[in-house]
């Protein structure tokens, strides 16, 4: 009983390409699930500070019900559920598009965004109330302040946990292989189907993970040294 | 009418009577010292002011208007008046010539070449022009209490508000924050002072008034003030602080 290793296999020809275009996929996937994740997370945040109630109150249901359900759940809810709330013309153009794609891309993109929205709110939140009075109090008005003196500070602060919420939203990923999204996960799984040669897909796809993570968490400490240093009060 | 007048004012926080009835005038040039325990209400007093906090009943005039006239913007209110703060309150993540040029530049439209010139003459005057470029957190608490007095300058202002601008700095650095704030004194500024603070008083301070309660209890100049204290509470918190 002897595994033969083959990596050979996975390093060229076919398999390689379809573990190639699994990891652009993931990519892809990821990108634009994370940039629909900030412009829909920051909107959501500002709804919180705003002080009006009713916004207030939807941003607050927004972030605790997305952040509180399995995203294996929300997945299958956009794929399978969004035929019984989606008028049927948007239901036959989705259809007619990639429609996998586009229902994993919503569900990556609602459940990252109710976690970008908190690390936001609480990075303006952590911003000494006396920085607001203090611009203020030279003649400042309410948005120059925010621009000028809170908002460069809670940017610093909150680069590093929006980044690694991003790397999250790298790794959830991978979820969306059960609805059949041919990215990273689901072409290592097809290799392992094809060749029996599970181990070594699965290690590349595993690589492929990490080095993006370790590349961009390399990234954040040298930020963390070079800018954090600085916002002492 | 007095430069800053202020009439029959009262503030509640909630159900809290903070300011029972303050009527004070400050003359143009005048130095006025706040003094009293803690919670009179010194702090919220001069905070009234500049419209930091808002107050129920009474008036308070600045250089002729009525601060809560709808009329007046708010804004450019507190652009003719410095606040300097227990905590300094610097911008962390602007260095310190950018602290002192950010309202100028912002506010007032001022060119920034124009703002930087000035903003130095200022950093000098306070005695941290060579700092200009470093960040706050590089600075020691007193450069950082001179480095918020420069950006209150910075404005030109007509008046200027400190609320107890020393008690967050150690011993050795109180003498340097006392020395700009005597200077400006001297060359003519109108100062609302909380310090307790008694050289400072006694050396630039037209008056000072004793507050307690929400209530100024006494008001003498300096000399008749410490040498001759009218009220019980006075010269019981005199005996504490002295
Ligand atoms: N935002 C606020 N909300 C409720 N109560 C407040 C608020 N700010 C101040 N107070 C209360 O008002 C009273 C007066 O406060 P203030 O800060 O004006 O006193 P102070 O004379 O400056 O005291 P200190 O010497 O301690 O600075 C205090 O009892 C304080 O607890
Ligand atoms: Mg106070």
């Amino acid at each position: 009983m002897g595994y033969q290793f083959n990596w050979s296999l996975v390093l060229t020809g076919e398999y390689r390409d379809w573990l190639l275009d699994g990891f652009v996929l993931t990519l892809k996937i990821s990108g634009i699930a994370g940039a629909c994740a900030l412009a829909l997370g920051t909107l959501v945040a500002i709804m919180r500070l705003s002080r009006v109630k009713p916004l207030m109150w939807l941003s607050l249901s927004f972030t605790e019900f997305f952040r509180n359900t399995p995203l294996l759940v929300q997945i299958f809810f956009w794929y399978f559920g969004s035929e019984a709330f989606l008028p049927t013309y948007v239901n036959q153009w989705l259809y007619r598009q990639d429609f996998e794609f586009a229902a994993g891309t919503i569900a990556l993109t609602v459940y990252s965004s109710a976690f970008i929205a908190e690390e936001l709110r609480s990075g303006i939140f952590s911003i000494p109330k006396n920085q607001l009075e203090a611009s203020r109090a030279t003649g400042l008005n309410f948005l120059q302040a925010y621009r000028y003196v809170i908002l460069p500070q809670a940017f610093r602060i909150v680069i590093p946990p929006l980044i690694s919420q991003l790397l999250n939203l790298l790794k959830n990923s991978s979820l969306v292989m059960t609805i059949g999204v041919m990215e990273l996960t689901y072409q290592a799984r097809q290799v392992e189907s094809f060749t029996f040669h599970g181990f070594e897909a699965f290690t590349v796809a595993t690589l492929l993970y990490l080095a993006v993570s370790l590349t961009v968490s390399f990234i954040i400490t040298m930020y963390n040294k070079h800018f954090l240093h600085q916002l002492r009060y | 009418m007095a430069f800053i007048e202020i009439k029959g004012l009262h503030k509640w926080f909630g159900s809290f009577h903070v300011l029972r009835g303050i009527t004070e005038q400050v003359e143009q040039g005048e130095v006025l010292v706040i003094c009293g325990p803690s919670g009179s209400g010194k702090s919220t007093l001069i905070r009234c002011v500049n419209r930091l906090e808002e107050y129920q009943k009474g008036t308070i005039h600045f250089d002729g208007r009525d601060i809560h006239d709808p009329g007046l913007d708010v804004n450019s209110l507190r652009a003719e008046i410095g606040i300097v703060f227990q905590q300094f309150n610097l911008y962390p993540h602007l260095t310190v010539l950018k602290n002192v040029t950010l309202a100028p530049i912002k506010v007032r439209g001022v060119p920034r070449a124009e703002a930087e010139e000035n903003g130095l003459a200022l950093l000098e005057r306070v005695g941290i022009h060579d700092q200009a470029h470093k960040y706050p957190a590089e600075l020691s608490g007193g450069q950082q209490q001179r480095v918020a007095i420069a950006r209150a300058l910075a404005m030109k202002p007509k008046a200027m508000l400190f609320d107890e601008p020393t008690s967050a700095l150690d011993p050795e650095m109180i003498n340097e924050v006392l020395n700009v704030m005597k200077d400006l004194a001297r060359d003519g500024m109108t100062m609302l002072c909380v310090t307790h603070e008694m050289g400072f008083a006694r050396e630039v301070a037209d008056r000072v008034i004793f507050m307690d309660a929400g209530e100024v209890l006494e008001q003498a100049p300096p000399q008749e003030f410490f040498s001759n204290p009218k009220h019980e509470r006075t010269k019981l918190f005199l005996k504490e602080i002295l």
